[in-house]
């Protein structure tokens, strides 16, 4: 049989028991690759269950940088019964599966294409251990160390990262590593090591961190200078809130008085947070909520008032994959437009699309810059992929000489000088007027604000001229924002070429792996990221340059493709879709296939409408 | 009915410790219904304000939606205000209190707002202890709708539409109480002789003060049959006592009989000066006043006064810890830890 033969570029999943401690030992795998140098992306795909349930964990190693899902697996190392019978399955013709044969794999399991390997983890553990526990955290253990031995790990990596891991508890230390020491000499003594697909260390991950997108954005919201966070707490957007708590309580402690330069509020549900964000805003401190699709709905209300009466307003989205509750646990890019027109009556929301941790933490930053300069609500647009999963980054910087932009807000001295204060009052002409803070002037200033139609002095008004100036300006302003929102990227292809692709947040790293794919199969293609909504004029240029644009998102209905045809007033033809929502991260191979079956040519399959319904396209 | 507030003062109107007349404290000219109780709120509301001298630009008026919630228009007119979304008025407070613990907040809401929509928001508040003010303009039915039932409506009790609401009614003081309000107390629109000096004390104490105020609908719930008329509150009123408030600057001279009175000083030295008319009352102790106010019900009576206050009240902001400047006026240097910490945490990334 042919085995698969490869150097530091492979997809290993591990197939776990949820709450039984894979994550850390999975974890281990995954920063220990890191540690040699090679790039990597590690996602979990976990259920919406605490104890119990599959759950894997699918690490691409990849020294060539690619760090989007690739699609298929060369290693499966399972140790659930429960999904063994699916995860064999899963796993490339000449790839390995390693499992757990304390008990006999299943006859009918048996592929003959793929490479078996079975260590007796559960055994191994109850010959060793005592404590039912650790017989069930070291096993996680054990298969690592049996993985270094097959994959040809640096040993001493592995040591080094339980070291700093366990720093403070340090009586941890050598049960790991005597756990470690167990599965490589398992598979020294029993196996041929190493197997065909293996690692080496190289010097390709520079001075990236490994970091997690939610992480990214507490900590921006942090030296974003945010002071009060109001929540619910909903899944994947959590560890937003949790991360800012952890990094307030080391970095927001006044040193004088021990008291905090922060608060955090859990709400009763996420209406209240958000009035809780535009309360705190609306009185001149910088207040953010995090959440995911059903939160949004539930806080549109809210972002209309905060649009209209224009309150700066920061709110983080980690997208999971809807409608209604939807698979709480897994990804999806889909709730663009839901977002963009966030409430009723005439609406429109600025959105910003970051795609790794890094873009987190200087958009999670630069949002509330955002919404107090534009003086309107800024979503931030992520989701479980990159909230949740580690992605290897560029590290985190900021300079030091930077100033908050605390927008147009006038202080005692303006007003004083002021004849007539007028809150909604045009001055600048770029539809940005003057607010105030309570309690600034004892004489001046005060105003009413209000989800009521009103004058430019805040007087309330059902005056339909007035009304429709009114409305007029908040367009005007909407012009203004173009011209402050990231702009997009734009990677322009070596051979001329009129086709494209169009993308945002995590469909980055497969589309671009996926233009490599296509250019080789004789597709050149011009990309561009998109950064943020309102889009940009270079947007539109991009797209009226090109006879043929796939817009490639992660939602079922084409939601960007959708907002560039009613924001360009654009026919359907020029934009087609490249679609996943089967709650994985998009795949590059699923990308490729996608677009050579809408080639002209390549149209040996033609797509049929039932099978991507049925998600069997969208599968890699 | 006037439509235009006239500029003519009275030369000669009393001013405060600040200088300022009742002038600097009142709103815009009322559109509510002639005779509607919410704009004798109002007037207790300015009332109280220009006697305790606060500066007006330090208090920040907050409402939902509904008749009551358009109230904060008409009077604090140099105070910033915020007319929010139906029912939610309690959480841009919470929002607003954390950004700025130095302002006093002051919350007007509706039965509908409170009790129907807001109720969720309204009993979070509660139990959280939030600072501030919260009065209700209770008048049992939604008026800007045209009188349809509230959730305040006593179950009997008909409105102008003529049918007796089948429901049992939801008592916001005893729900407050339930869920550990510091501060409750309930008036009538139409004695300002109670209402002010409550005002006053609620401002004063720290935490949540809940003031259900109930305040006739001349045009929908004013009606024989309706128990949220003038009559029938005039009728089946029944005060748990005399309260005189004495803020931290002036002497007591008041003289009340002997050995029915108490003296209570509040967290800013303010001195609450109660004289007991309900005997089984003890309005210091919460299980007393619910007790209390369950048995006004049962007769069939209505409890005003202050009801309860807890004197060691501590707000969510001691809970919290919070910094005692306020958060909105931190800046880069109190906020923004630097890139060196931030080089130390991408080392521990590695």
């Amino acid at each position: 049989m042919q085995a698969l033969q490869s150097v530091n570029e492979f997809v290993i999943k591990f197939a776990n028991v949820n709450g039984t401690g894979s994550a850390s030992a999975n974890n281990l795998f995954a920063k220990a690759i890191f540690r040699m140098g090679l790039p990597v992306c590690p996602k979990n795909i976990f259920p919406s269950n605490i104890q119990g349930l599959p759950t894997w964990y699918e690490v691409r190693v990849s020294e060539r940088g690619y760090l989007g899902r690739r699609g298929g697996v060369d290693i499966m190392l399972s140790v659930n019964p429960q999904s063994m019978p699916q995860d064999i399955q899963e796993v490339e013709p000449g790839g390995y599966f390693i499992y757990d044969n304390t008990k006999p794999l299943d006859l009918r399991l048996i592929r003959s294409d793929v490479n078996i390997f079975g260590i007796p983890l559960t055994r191994m553990c109850n010959e060793e251990y005592q404590d039912p526990r650790q017989r069930q955290l070291f096993r996680n253990v054990i298969y690592v160390g049996a993985l270094a031995a097959l994959l040809d790990m640096d040993f001493a990596v592995l040591t080094g990262l339980v070291e700093d891991q366990f720093k403070g508890k340090d009586k941890l230390i050598l049960p790991n590593i005597h756990a470690l020491e167990l599965g490589y000499q398992y598979a020294q003594k029993h196996f041929e090591c190493p197997l065909g697909i293996r690692v080496r260390t190289a010097d390709k991950v520079g001075d990236n961190i490994l970091l997690d997108g939610n992480t990214a954005l507490g900590l921006g919201a942090i030296y974003g200078g945010a002071t009060v966070a109001a929540w619910y707490p909903i899944t994947p957007s959590t560890s937003v809130v949790d991360a800012f708590d952890r990094y307030a309580k080391r970095l927001r402690i006044d040193p004088g008085t021990g008291r905090k330069n922060y608060a955090i509020l859990q709400a009763e549900d996420e209406l209240a947070a958000i009035g809780m964000v535009v309360g705190a805003s609306w009185n001149g401190a910088r207040a953010f909520t995090a959440t995911s699709g059903p939160g949004l709905s539930l806080m549109s209300e809210f972002l209309g008032l905060a649009y209209f009466a224009e309150i700066p307003t920061v709110l983080f989205d980690v997208q999971r994959a809807g409608p209604s509750t939807g698979m709480p646990t897994r990804t999806q890019q889909s709730d663009l437009l839901s977002a963009a027109y966030a409430s009723h009556g005439d609406t429109k929301q600025v959105l910003l699309f970051p795609s790794t941790p890094k873009e987190c933490f200087d958009f999670g930053a630069l949002s509330f810059d955002l919404a107090e300069r534009l003086q309107t609500p800024i979503i931030l647009m992520t989701d479980l992929d990159l909230g949740m999963n580690d992605n290897m980054s560029p590290p985190l910087t900021w300079d030091d000489t930077r100033r908050y932009d605390r927008g147009k807000v006038l202080n005692a001295e303006q007003l004083e000088e002021m004849e007539r204060y007028g809150r909604y009052l045009d001055v600048d002409g770029d539809g940005i007027c003057y607010r105030t803070i309570p309690g600034t002037h004892p004489q001046k200033g005060a105003f009413f604000t209000r989800g009521t139609s009103r004058d430019e002095y805040a007087v309330y008004t059902e005056k339909g001229e007035e009304y429709e100036k009114n409305m007029h300006r908040l367009m005007a302003k909407w012009e203004t924002i173009k011209e402050w929102v990231p702009r997009p990227l734009e990677t322009t292809s070596e051979q001329p070429t009129d086709t494209a692709i169009l993308f945002f947040g995590t469909s980055e790293e497969s589309s671009m792996e996926a233009r490599d794919y296509l250019a080789e199969d004789g597709v050149p293609l011009n990309a561009m990221r998109v950064r943020a909504f309102p889009f940009n004029d270079e947007v539109e240029s991009f797209l009226a340059r090109h006879e043929r644009v796939f817009i490639i998102e992660q939602n079922r209905d084409a939601q960007l493709r959708t907002l560039l045809m009613a924001e360009f007033e654009l026919g359907p033809d020029k934009l087609k879709s490249v679609l996943c929502f089967d709650g994985n991260p998009i795949s590059a191979r699923n990308i490729r296939k996608q677009i050579l079956q809408q080639m002209p040519g390549y149209n040996v399959t033609p797509l049929r409408r039932e099978r991507l319904v049925a998600g069997a396209e969208n599968r890699s | 009915m006037s439509y235009q507030l006239p500029k003519f003062r009275h030369p000669d109107l009393p001013v405060n410790a600040l200088g300022y007349t009742r002038a600097e404290y009142e709103g815009a000219i009322s559109t509510l219904c002639a005779g509607c109780g919410h704009d004798s709120i109002s007037g207790s509301i300015v009332r109280a304000c220009h006697e305790l001298a606060l500066e007006p630009h330090k208090i920040a008026k907050l409402s939902g939606i509904g008749c009551s919630s358009k109230a904060p228009t008409y009077f604090l007119g140099k105070s910033h205000g915020f007319n929010s979304v139906h029912g939610r008025m309690p959480s841009v407070v919470s929002g607003a209190n954390m950004a700025n613990r130095d302002l006093l907040y002051l919350g007007v809401s509706g039965d509908g707002d409170t009790a129907s929509i807001g109720m969720g928001q309204f009993a979070h508040a509660v139990r959280r202890n939030l600072n501030m003010v919260y009065i209700v303009m209770n008048n049992g039915c939604y008026g800007l709708t045209k009188g349809q039932d509230s959730a305040t409506a006593d179950a009997g009790s008909a409105s102008k539409k003529g049918d007796p609401n089948p429901f049992s009614a939801i008592d916001l003081p005893g729900l407050a109480l339930q869920l550990g309000a510091t501060f409750v107390a309930r008036s009538f629109s139409g004695d300002k002789g109670q209402l002010v000096p409550l005002i006053k004390a609620a401002i004063s104490h720290r935490g949540f003060a809940l003031i259900d105020v109930i305040s006739p609908c001349v045009t929908f719930n004013n009606n024989p049959g309706s128990t949220k008329s003038y009559d029938f509150v005039r009728e089946h009123a029944e005060a748990t006592g005399t309260v005189d408030f004495v803020p931290m600057r002036e002497e007591i001279t008041a003289s009340y009989a002997a050995g029915r009175t108490q003296d209570v000083t509040l967290h800013d030295g303010s001195v609450l000066h109660l004289e007991k008319l309900a005997p089984d009352l003890d309005p210091f102790d919460r299980v007393s006043a619910m007790v209390a106010l369950q048995n006004h019900t049962a007769l069939g009576q209505i409890l005003t006064g202050l009801i309860y206050m807890d004197k060691d009240s501590r707000d969510l902001h001691d809970v919290m810890e919070t910094s005692r400047r306020p958060l909105n006026s931190l800046v880069e240097e109190d906020l923004c830890p630097g890139d060196k910490v931030l080089a130390n945490i991408n080392a521990s990334l590695r």
